[in-house]
């Protein structure tokens, strides 16, 4: 559905595939993974991720608190990538399930990560 | 429809696991109404700083917010430190935050920058030792 207003460059990644690709664990599957992915995003300091971050991002954070998560939903990321092995605490997990919010999470570096992503997105 | 839609929120102070709250339920009541989703993120982005703002800084505090078929208007008020120097604040990267917050990836200074950004319109009264009010105004894109 997303995918028909495509530029012929880039491949159509959404969360489903990114997800499928089996190289980040699921902390959480939320309710938007049949949204496209549109860029890899880093940054931990929220402020700056709320104001710079595009939408349909896959941001790739080493911060897993309750506040990743509603920087996440308001600015429309299209899941979070826990890197470094950083994890999310209890609360945050429940409230990922309540809003929905797709959380994944890796042993990778931030760069590594993010490259990852980029180059699915650009294979 | 020229009736205009009131929504009141009441901002808890120092409860980050919440802090974001009144924002996240703002923005699904806009996209309900079925407004333009850069609309709804610009309102959803510059109320939350606000009001991250007044969990951090500001014990909590109070926000109104006036829907009409022009524009959104949030209105902010707390009863807070107040700010001195509000040109100094407005810089990005400047910023007063506690340690406690930092650890929590606040503090990067771009909280007013952030709302001065994705408001068509930012005021802000402050009185130290009294207080901040702090309105922004989004125009509705079609």
């Amino acid at each position: 559905m997303v995918s028909e207003s495509l530029t012929l460059h880039q491949q159509a990644m959404t969360i489903t595939d990114l997800i499928q690709k089996g190289d980040f664990k699921i902390l959480n599957e939320g309710n938007n993974t049949h949204n496209r992915i549109t860029v890899p995003y880093c940054c931990d300091l929220l402020s700056i991720a709320m104001g710079k971050m595009p939408a349909g991002s896959a941001w790739v954070t080493v911060m897993g608190n309750m506040n990743t998560l509603a920087v996440a939903a308001l600015a429309e990321a299209a899941c979070i990538i826990l890197a470094e092995g950083t994890d999310l605490d209890e609360p945050s997990k429940n409230k990922a399930k309540e809003q929905g919010i797709t959380v994944l999470k890796t042993e990778l570096p931030i760069f590594d990560a993010a490259l990852m992503v980029y180059q699915y997105l650009n294979a | 429809m020229s009736d205009k839609i009131k929504v009141f929120y009441e901002v808890p102070a120092d409860d980050f696991t919440r802090a974001g709250e009144a924002s996240s339920n703002l923005k699904s009541m806009l996209k309900k109404m079925g407004m333009n989703p850069e609309t709804v993120r610009k309102v959803a982005i510059a109320m939350y700083e606000g009001e991250i703002n007044m969990v951090i800084h500001a014990s909590g505090g109070t926000i109104d917010v006036t829907v009409s078929q022009e524009e959104i208007e949030m209105v902010l008020k707390d009863q807070g430190p107040g700010i001195a120097d509000i040109e100094m604040a407005m810089r990005a990267g400047y910023s007063t935050a506690p340690d406690k917050v930092r650890s929590l990836g606040f503090g990067a200074g771009m909280g007013l920058p952030n709302m001065k950004k994705y408001s068509d319109e930012l005021k802000i009264e402050s009185q130290v030792g009294i207080g901040t009010t702090v309105t922004m105004k989004v125009k509705i894109q079609c």
